[in-house]
């Protein structure tokens, strides 16, 4: 495959506040080839926004401390200036947000929207630009385009409104579409319509797309490949089939038993994930999931495990978790057939302290600085 | 659980809200009116988990105010224990307020945040006037407190030091402080995130079997209802569309609102997503304010047949399999097949 479309290497944000550095994203990788879809997963605090808004150049704020790198195309665009990035937003990377009612101005017609998002990037007439907003609206299902151009967004109802707002991000023939939680608001009717609407346009428009949710139902139906973050990492990577089939670490076991699902038996037990997520500006020792993992051993909390291949027929599957993979194998066939923790955990051998040779102590902190 | 020989503790009838439009300045005249609840029947069971499901503005969260008489109904009956409730004063209604208890979605906005845990669980026991000793007090709130999976030593903390998980939490022990009979849990999950909810659910399933509490669920994720339900009625537009238990819901749907809704609901397995034929459902819901005529549902229901959905009401009646549902041309099991791919047909 030719250059990716985005590489992100290393990445990490930490913001400085009064109680803390606050480390938000904290050393952390990924491509997106073009034309494809990658989902981004996790609970609120685990860093998928902060990710995603960095890469639009939304988090230089002045506390803010951003290390590593964003490529876009061959080009650098954490070190690009605010008005370059002025071009890139909006213009080749748009994003859609979850809350369409914040997003659009309630005091500006819709019309008048869409025209300046694209005149800021283009030099067209008012005339074309319209005709543009137009045709853009029509794409994304509006009804009566040419009429309701001219409507506030009061007056759409919310699964309208984000359409509105996923035309104005694609008005612009962007080449990526980053989609922070974009139907998390909506009815799952209107969720089906969004989905189905996202997919279809990328189709015909060869945008690639970051969907960033923290419902697995959603990345199971649009995406290709999905990273499971948690306290500002990624803990595993691979395609959407392997994640959801033959998934390696731990929390990512704990979110996919822990959701009731409609595929399953209705009295099969829910397996919540005990305790919560940590604080991102004291984070637990060693592997930051060993809190709440229930197959923790004493050397997981001294090593922070690195995002290594875990080595079956999916070349990009990664997992950053100190259990050897056989045992997380068993481990998950366990868990799969329904058993819990507790119970997988009498019937597989935990081994005692084995550990990967590259697991070396690096903290946080350091391979943020790499 | 077997559900069919339970005896009702709530029979609703006929229940209507309509909220007025008013319109002018000084004298303001009605022009209108959003017909949020327009004529429900249902029974709640002693005992049961019934789930209320239905898209924004179909008026479940209304019927949970109106069971509980938060709100006043415009026409029909509400029976708590066989004796009408809809016309009840304030202070007629107080004594029932202990027997029915509600839990709201956003653990944010329902907590007093000046108020320390102990005294925002302890206050249904002041209010009720049910112990007025404040050791004795403390000692029953931080009993629930330990019920519900708080820490009891944080009785002094304020909300803002707890997470959302455990703010629920809260909201739970003070609406089991005075053992109610019924609780009315409106969207408990929905603003948690997918690790804590599972052990919010869990706790509430522990505490129905513990306490023998009657629930009325109210959620729009469908998967979290059947999970959590015995019983499940679909709400379309201030109606019901449909009334079952949930195995037969979700295996059998027979109302192709219930259908839709199904289908939408993305499955968390590649494979299986793929595979299906989602059925989406065009168009948003048309406004309470002039619903549809006959069937509401004919605008956006793909077995329309015009001359007949659009001019005669359909009641609810007894479908194949045992659903009740309210619709002249429910599905077939060949159509379920086709169009909800977690179905177990």
């Amino acid at each position: 495959m030719s250059e990716p479309l985005l590489e992100v290497k290393d990445l990490a944000v930490h913001f400085e506040t009064e109680d803390g550095v606050v480390q938000a994203v904290d050393g952390i990788s990924y491509t997106v080839e073009r034309g494809k879809t990658l989902g981004i997963v996790g609970e609120s605090g685990s860093g998928k926004s902060v990710s995603s808004m960095t890469v639009m150049g939304l988090t230089r704020a002045g506390n803010a401390r951003i290390s590593g790198s964003i490529t876009f195309e061959g080009r650098d665009l954490l070190n690009a200036s605010d008005a370059d990035m002025r071009k890139v937003r909006g213009g080749e990377v748009a994003m859609i947000f979850q809350d369409p009612l914040s997003s659009l101005h309630p005091f500006y017609k819709i019309g008048d929207q869409l025209i300046e998002a694209h005149r800021s990037h283009n030099d067209v007439s008012k005339a074309k630009a319209r005709d543009r907003a137009v045709e853009m609206l029509g794409l994304v299902g509006l009804p009566d385009p040419r009429r309701r151009i001219d409507s506030y967004p009061h007056e759409f109802s919310g699964g309208m409104r984000q359409r509105v707002m996923i035309a104005m991000a694609l008005i612009n023939d962007p080449k990526l579409l980053i989609a922070d939680e974009p139907t998390t608001a909506l009815d799952v009717t209107v969720q089906a319509q969004i989905l189905e609407l996202i997919q279809k346009l990328q189709a015909e428009l060869d945008t690639a797309v970051v969907m960033i949710t923290h419902d697995l139902g959603v990345v199971a139906e649009v995406t290709e490949e999905i990273a499971v973050m948690y306290a500002g990492r990624i803990v595993e990577y691979g395609k959407s089939d392997t994640i959801f089939a033959a998934p390696e670490h731990p929390y990512t076991w704990g979110l996919l038993k822990s959701i009731p699902r409609l595929d399953t038996p209705r009295d099969q037990e829910l397996v919540p994930i005990f305790g919560r997520p940590p604080s991102l500006i004291n984070k637990p020792s060693g592997c930051s999931f060993h809190p709440r993992c229930p197959y923790v051993r004493e050397a997981h909390k001294k090593v922070d495990p690195a995002l290594e291949p875990a080595g079956d027929a999916d070349r990009t599957h990664k997992v950053a978790c100190l259990l050897p993979s056989e045992t997380r194998r068993s481990l998950w066939a366990g868990l799969r057939a329904g058993d819990t923790p507790a119970e997988v955990l009498q019937e597989v051998e935990i081994p005692a302290e084995k550990l990967s040779p590259s697991a070396e102590g690096p903290t946080g902190e350091e391979v943020a600085g790499q | 659980m077997s559900t069919t020989m339970r005896e009702p503790l709530v029979q609703v009838r006929g229940l209507k809200k309509h909220f007025p439009i008013r319109s002018g300045f000084l004298i303001q005249r009605d022009v209108g009116a959003v017909r949020a609840v327009d004529g429900v029947d249902f029974d709640v069971l002693r005992g049961e988990t019934l789930g209320l499901v239905g898209e924004s503005g179909c008026g479940k969260s209304t019927t949970a105010r109106l069971i509980t008489r938060l709100l006043e109904p415009t026409a029909g009956s509400i029976s708590w224990e066989g004796r009408d409730i809809a016309g009840l004063s304030r202070r007629e209604l107080k004594p029932l307020r202990r027997e029915m208890q509600m839990i709201f979605q956003d653990p944010y906005s329902s907590l007093n945040p000046r108020k320390t845990v102990g005294t925002i669980i302890g206050e249904p026991f002041v209010i009720h006037r049910v112990e007025s000793n404040e050791d004795r007090r403390r000692r029953l709130v931080q009993d629930l407190m330990e019920q519900v999976g708080l820490n009891p030593e944080h009785y002094n903390r304020l909300p803002h030091q707890f997470s959302g998980g455990q703010r629920q939490r809260i909201g739970v022990a003070r609406a089991i402080a005075l053992k109610p009979k019924m609780i009315v849990a409106d969207e408990p999950v929905s603003a948690l995130d997918v690790s804590i909810q599972a052990q919010i659910l869990n706790l509430l399933r522990d505490l129905q079997r513990d306490l023998g509490l009657t629930i009325v669920f109210i959620a729009h994720d469908l998967s979290v209802v059947r999970h959590t339900c015995d019983r499940v009625a679909v709400m379309y537009l201030g109606k019901i569309v449909e009334l079952a238990s949930s195995d037969e819901l979700y295996a059998h749907p027979r109302h192709p609102y219930t259908g839709a809704l199904l289908s939408a609901v993305p499955v968390p397995d590649p494979r299986l997503a793929r595979n299906k034929a989602r059925q989406v459902l065009g168009g948003d819901v048309p406004s309470p304010t002039n619903p549809p005529s006959a069937c509401r549902f004919h605008t956006r229901c793909q077995k329309f047949v015009e001359g007949h959905c659009d001019v005669e009401e359909p009641l609810l009646e007894v479908k194949d399999g045992g659903n009740v549902a309210a619709c002249h041309y429910p599905l077939t099991d060949e159509e379920i097949a086709r169009r909800v791919p977690t179905a177990a047909a």
